[in-house]
């Protein structure tokens, strides 16, 4: 079977339902911005989320990357900038998707129920970049700077500038995921 | 008695330390380019495509494989005729993480306190190290940077000796099925069977020192080398668990003796950037 050819898609989106048409499986080009957050970013994130504070970060129609990247030399935007384990962040997901109009989250590895129930009510996208390949995920990003926590050193929040950053759809705003239906698709093949 | 400086023993790891977190071995990215050739499934030849023009573009450009740049575990064989001038042996490889992840920029991801205070060490230390006395007057030294994704699915049973070879393949391929694609596949699978609870766990991860391609020695263990790669990559599982032929690049199974009521298993998987470096002194 085919696959069919790459969408491009740019970030921060105008709106949430641009994401309607996404399948589990799509191959994705993603340019524009996205911002970093790990487990400890994730975490005061929802202490302020508890107090009605506002975030650091608008997260509304943004792409959210989960990654803690190696420092840069003195040459270079970023170091290597991979996805790490996104069911690490399951427990902050509910609550930050439905609390901050959060469109998308980029990762590794499958989520639990609650966060694929979360995706669907809010019409978000989770798509996976491939983990362990942080150069080649380097090599796309143009400018990085920290937006805060910068006393967390890798778990910082960065901002990105990315252009044509491989994706694929891992689950859809329906809900389908791509963890359960791609084994499947291949063993039927 | 032979005399070591412990300051070639700290050059030796900064060097290692740097060189391994750019550099893919080369029986790994051998494995990783026929595992592209073999896959049918159009979705994990693309993610493989990746995973190769990664490897390239990491060495040449001098970007690390990984950004999880790991912890540092080595083993290290230490001759019972070596004695080291200037210092421990621990503080020198202490040392030579620290400035090896420091001048070549890669990640210091070690927190102090598992529980409560987790604040980030810097330069990554302290390493794991295991060392064993040997016979002799070298010291060699053997890096694996472990990244935290693989690493996290790690898994231990205490199994009955009564279940034998499929009790052990069994819970082998339940354990890697199951990461999924938390382990960034396709994965090497290191399999550890017999000691104790401790030292199964040790030998797992020193199976993934085994270069790939390379069966166990005993004809029994290979057997079961063959059978664990053929059940894993049968899950369709694949690679970064998107479908796919190649969950596993390779298996190796290392056994040691064990207890008349025992038969502990362990399971330590590496991820695609399966890297390691190794130096003797």
């Amino acid at each position: 079977m085919q696959s069919k050819p790459p969408i491009k898609l740019t970030f921060p989106l105008a709106n949430k339902e641009m994401l309607a048409p996404l399948r589990a499986g799509d191959r994705i080009r993603l340019s524009g911005t996205v911002y970093t957050a790990r487990d400890a970013a994730h975490k005061r994130f929802m202490t302020l989320l508890e107090k009605g504070r506002p975030l650091p970060v608008k997260l509304e129609n943004q792409a959210l990357y989960y990654c803690g990247p190696t420092p840069p030399t003195k040459t270079s935007v970023i170091g290597s900038a991979g996805p790490t384990t996104s069911s690490r962040m399951d427990i902050y997901t509910p609550d930050i998707l439905r609390k901050t109009g959060l469109a998308a989250m980029i990762g590794k590895g499958d989520r639990g129920p609650a966060v694929i129930e979360a995706i669907k009510e809010c019409g978000a996208v989770y798509m996976a970049a491939i983990g362990g390949a942080g150069a080649l995920i380097s090599s796309r990003i143009k400018s990085s700077q920290i937006i805060c926590y910068e006393e967390l050193g890798t778990e910082a929040v960065y901002k990105f500038e990315v252009e044509s950053l491989p994706l694929i759809v891992a689950i859809d705003s329906k809900g389908n995921d791509l963890y359960e239906l791609g084994p499947k698709e291949y063993l039927w093949s | 008695m032979r005399t070591i400086q412990y300051s070639d023993i700290t050059d030796a790891v900064r060097s290692m330390c740097i060189e391994a977190a750019y550099v893919l071995p080369d029986d790994v990215l051998a494995r990783i380019k026929e595992a592209r050739a073999a896959e049918p499934f159009h979705r994990a030849q693309g993610i493989l495509d990746d995973i190769i023009e990664n490897a390239r573009i990491a060495s040449s450009k001098r970007i690390p494989i990984c950004q999880d740049t790991g912890t540092a575990v080595f083993f290290v064989e230490m001759g019972e005729g070596v004695r080291i001038d200037g210092g421990g042996l621990l503080d020198a490889v202490n040392e030579g993480v620290r400035r090896g992840y420091t001048d070549g920029y890669l990640r210091s991801s070690v927190v102090n306190d598992p529980i409560f205070d987790r604040i980030n060490t810097g330069g990554n230390a302290p390493a794991v190290t295991h060392v064993d006395l040997v016979a002799g007057d070298k010291l060699s030294i053997t890096l694996l940077p472990k990244g935290a994704g693989c690493e996290n699915m790690s898994a231990l049973a205490m199994l009955k000796p009564s279940e034998g070879s499929a009790g052990v393949a069994k819970f082998v391929c339940d354990a890697v099925i199951r990461a999924g694609g938390n382990t960034c596949p396709p994965v090497i699978v290191g399999v550890g069977v017999g000691g104790t609870a401790d030292a199964v766990c040790a030998l797992a991860k020193k199976a993934l020192l085994r270069p790939v391609g390379v069966h166990n020695g005993d004809g029994r263990y290979a057997q079961i080398e063959r059978y664990l790669i053929k059940e894993i990559n049968a899950s369709g599982v694949g690679p970064q668990g998107l479908g796919g032929m190649h969950t596993a690049l390779w298996v190796a199974v290392e056994y040691m003796p064990c207890h008349i009521a025992s038969m502990p298993v362990a399971v330590c998987m590496n991820c695609h950037a399966a890297r390691r470096a190794s130096v003797e002194l």
